[in-house]
């Protein structure tokens, strides 16, 4: 019993510090080639120094004024992409109509890269707050649109069927096959979109802001602040992560039905069943 | 023989029914009379009109002309009276197994719902999804499903067609004794012959949109596959299928002979097996 437990243990300790060895073992021969003198401190500082100037921006309160004014930008730029793709994708996905009136310019539009529009974006808002969520919204409108109009074209007509034998009515039918149906593809599409919003977000801020992370590390380099520049980049990285585990969560969460998201609930079972 | 039950199941009158696809007829004018609580199979080779007629019963699809009568009353839109089963068994993944026998239901439907997945005997799968069932689980949760309305009008449409043998006859003895308690009429839509001999009271063979032939089995219930009466009758029917399909001739003979020997076969080792005309024929041609 005790060596099941134990097996267990150390399969989920594994299965949690697996995915960081490569980072950790990058880390530490990065940091013994700075210490060497192999890499010039003035193009690439040592790990230990960039987690220095993180920790002065984080004791100084410029890290979370910066990190702060982001996140609201990307999150307020992705509510609103976000809730006009799922509205749009769901009316196309629905009404015929609407999808003749709507999804070729859609399909048109979506061709432009939103970065295409900093020139144009700035002229209208200037360098306001609202040019950067115009961009990040435009940037997610998108992927959520397309996942949610795919999502709810790719049902299973025979469900559609079997609930119009059921008596099921034209309402029912919407929220009880179509919506639940689409979810797992929508998800797809608010997990991609996440991606996009941040990467919208560098580039809008390091051209015109003043103040978010990407600005931070604009200004860093006019200071050759190397260690500061990088530590914004490793910042993004980060906050992608954070923000697509946030996803994930959401899927775990909206689709416990289905088979790939089971694992958890398994796993959680045979725990309860040991302990 | 059959429980002619005329309060709980619906009586079905066709009059020259016709259905075609883009001017091709599928059914063409097809005149039949079904009796209240009887047990009908329909049986015939692929694309003959068998799942045609079903949806028409249905009303998932309107006849091209011609009239279905139910229980008297022309049938107009869906089919209220009926609930189809589906070869595929059409659960929603995103709901439990309770919650999907219970599907489109009113008020307190959840006390009966559990009823009827007893009845089928998933009642502690209730709270499952249905990802987590096996394929003849998912069977009996759309059987739940259909049964739990207490249908007039069982229309079967390949129900247990993706299930492995064992399994396939069981659920045979389970939509038996069901039907033989609630007598609701019932249409089984089937390439097993032998499946269409086991359940139904009639044996509509279907070829190129009329019915070819149209036999009476009155073998005691339960029916056993080993019985003389019961292999004599399915090979009847086996050949009415494959005797009338014309330029196919060579490959008839051998294969209703090795159907044959299957049914000897089986009464020798007492194992009902439920060997299909098709892969029959196909072993004799390889």
């Amino acid at each position: 019993m005790a060596r099941i437990k134990a097996s267990i243990l150390s399969h989920r300790l594994r299965r949690t510090l697996l995915p960081w060895l490569v980072p950790f073992l990058l880390l530490l021969v990065w940091q013994l080639l700075s210490i060497a003198g192999l890499i010039p401190s003035r193009l690439l500082p040592a790990p230990s120094a960039i987690g220095l100037a993180g920790l002065h921006l984080a004791e100084s309160g410029e890290l979370w004024t910066h990190l702060s004014v982001s996140a609201a930008r990307a999150g307020v730029g992705f509510l609103i992409g976000a809730s006009l793709g799922l509205t749009s994708g769901v009316l196309t996905g629905l009404l015929k109509r609407a999808e003749l009136l709507l999804d070729s310019s859609f399909q048109m539009l979506r061709n432009i890269p939103p970065l295409a529009m900093i020139p144009l974006v700035i002229l209208w808002f200037g360098i306001g707050e609202e040019a950067r969520v115009f961009l990040v919204a435009i940037g997610v409108f998108f992927p959520v649109y397309l996942n949610t109009f795919n999502g709810i074209r790719s049902i299973d007509p025979g469900l559609l069927e079997m609930g119009r034998v059921y008596g099921l009515n034209p309402w029912q039918i919407v929220t009880g096959i179509v919506l639940p149906g689409a979810t797992p593809s929508i998800l797809v599409g608010v997990r991609f979109s996440l991606g996009v919003a941040w990467i919208i977000l560098i580039v809008g801020e390091q051209i015109a802001a003043n103040s978010g992370i990407g600005y931070l590390a604009m200004n860093a380099r006019e200071f050759m602040q190397t260690d500061i520049i990088v530590f914004s980049i490793i910042l993004y990285a980060l906050l992608g992560k954070f923000s697509d585990s946030l996803a994930r969560g959401l899927e775990f969460k909206l689709l416990p039905w289905h088979p790939n998201f089971q694992r958890v609930a398994r796993d959680e079972r045979s725990k309860h069943a040991l302990s | 023989m059959s429980p002619f039950t005329p309060d709980t199941g619906t009586s079905l009158q066709l009059d020259q029914l016709t259905k075609a696809f883009g001017g091709r007829p599928v059914l063409s004018s097809i005149d039949l009379h079904i009796p209240a609580g009887h047990f009908v199979a329909i049986v015939g080779r692929s694309g003959c009109g068998k799942s045609t007629l079903l949806r028409l019963l249905s009303g998932l699809e309107i006849p091209t002309d011609g009239a279905i009568r139910v229980s008297g009353a022309p049938l107009r839109g869906v089919n209220q009276q009926a609930r189809i089963m589906f070869q595929d068994g059409r659960l929603l993944p995103w709901k439990t197994v309770l919650e999907n026998v219970g599907l489109g239901l009113r008020g307190d439907w959840r006390p009966k719902g559990l009823e009827v997945l007893r009845q089928v005997g998933l009642q502690e799968r209730a709270g499952d999804w249905i990802a987590q069932l096996s394929g003849g689980q998912r069977q009996r949760v759309a059987l739940a499903k259909a049964l739990i309305t207490r249908p007039r009008l069982m229309l079967l449409d390949e129900p247990l067609g993706a299930l492995d043998a064992l399994t396939r006859i069981e659920m045979q003895q389970l939509i038996e004794s069901l039907w033989l308690k609630q007598g609701f009429t019932s249409i089984l839509v089937t390439h097993d012959v032998e499946e269409a001999v086991t359940l139904a009271d009639r044996i509509l063979v279907l070829e190129q949109g009329r019915v070819a032939r149209d036999f009476r089995n009155e073998l005691p219930r339960p029916r056993r596959r080993g019985d003389s009466g019961f292999a004599h009758l399915t090979a009847e029917v086996l050949e009415s299928i494959l005797h009338n399909d014309e330029g196919s001739g060579a490959i008839n003979e051998p294969a209703i002979h090795a159907v044959n020997s299957n049914t000897h076969h089986n009464k020798s080792n007492g194992l009902g097996n439920s060997v299909r005309p098709g892969s029959s024929v196909a072993t004799i041609s390889h």
